[in-house]
């Protein structure tokens, strides 16, 4: 899983059946200094995410499975809302 | 899943039988704000999406789960064809 924040929000009324429900997010994935890491993507919602959240998603067939036994083709979704993380100095 | 737009088709004859009905389609990545980022991939089109429209591309096995493609060799799909795209942060 990743560390990334909200960034956007898209919305498209012809897509696969599976999807129809489901809130798709823009998510930029983060660095622990909050710093950006890589590029921004189309990440589901199945914790009700909102602009600006820091969030925590994961990869893979895995980002279907908070939504069984339904299957939406999906290979991002947000699983978590970040509280709060800590770094250990080195 | 990632963003892209239609730029073109693709046509086999021969391929992978499981493959026999699916639209091939040439998907430029672009970024959320719409400007075209390296890298082409030819997507199976799920959504009878069409040139130049934006939409949402599914990568990897999940592409698999998309409508139809259960037991397919692909790993890219097109699952949505994208309105509009709002961004906040």
């Amino acid at each position: 899983m990743n560390l990334a924040r909200v960034i956007g929000s898209v919305v498209a009324s012809r897509k696969d059946e599976a999807l129809s429900g489901i809130s798709l997010l823009i998510v930029q994935p983060l660095r622990p200094d909050r710093s950006p890491n890589g590029k921004p993507l189309v990440a589901l919602d199945s914790v009700g995410a909102g602009p600006g959240e820091e969030v925590f998603y994961v990869r893979g067939r895995e980002a279907a499975f908070p939504f069984l036994p339904q299957e939406p083709p999906a290979d991002a979704c947000i699983v978590g809302i970040v509280d709060s993380w800590y770094v250990e100095a080195s | 899943m990632i963003l892209g737009r239609v730029v073109g088709t693709v046509v086999a004859t021969r391929k992978d039988e499981r493959l026999t009905g699916c639209k091939l389609l040439l998907v430029r990545t672009i970024d959320p704000q719409g400007k075209d980022e390296a890298g082409y991939s030819v997507a199976v089109d799920t959504v009878d999406a069409g040139p130049n429209e934006r939409v949402l591309v599914v990568t990897g096995s999940s592409a698999r789960m998309a409508s139809g493609l259960k037991d397919c060799p692909v790993d890219a799909a097109i699952v949505g064809v994208v309105d509009s795209v709002d961004i906040t942060g």
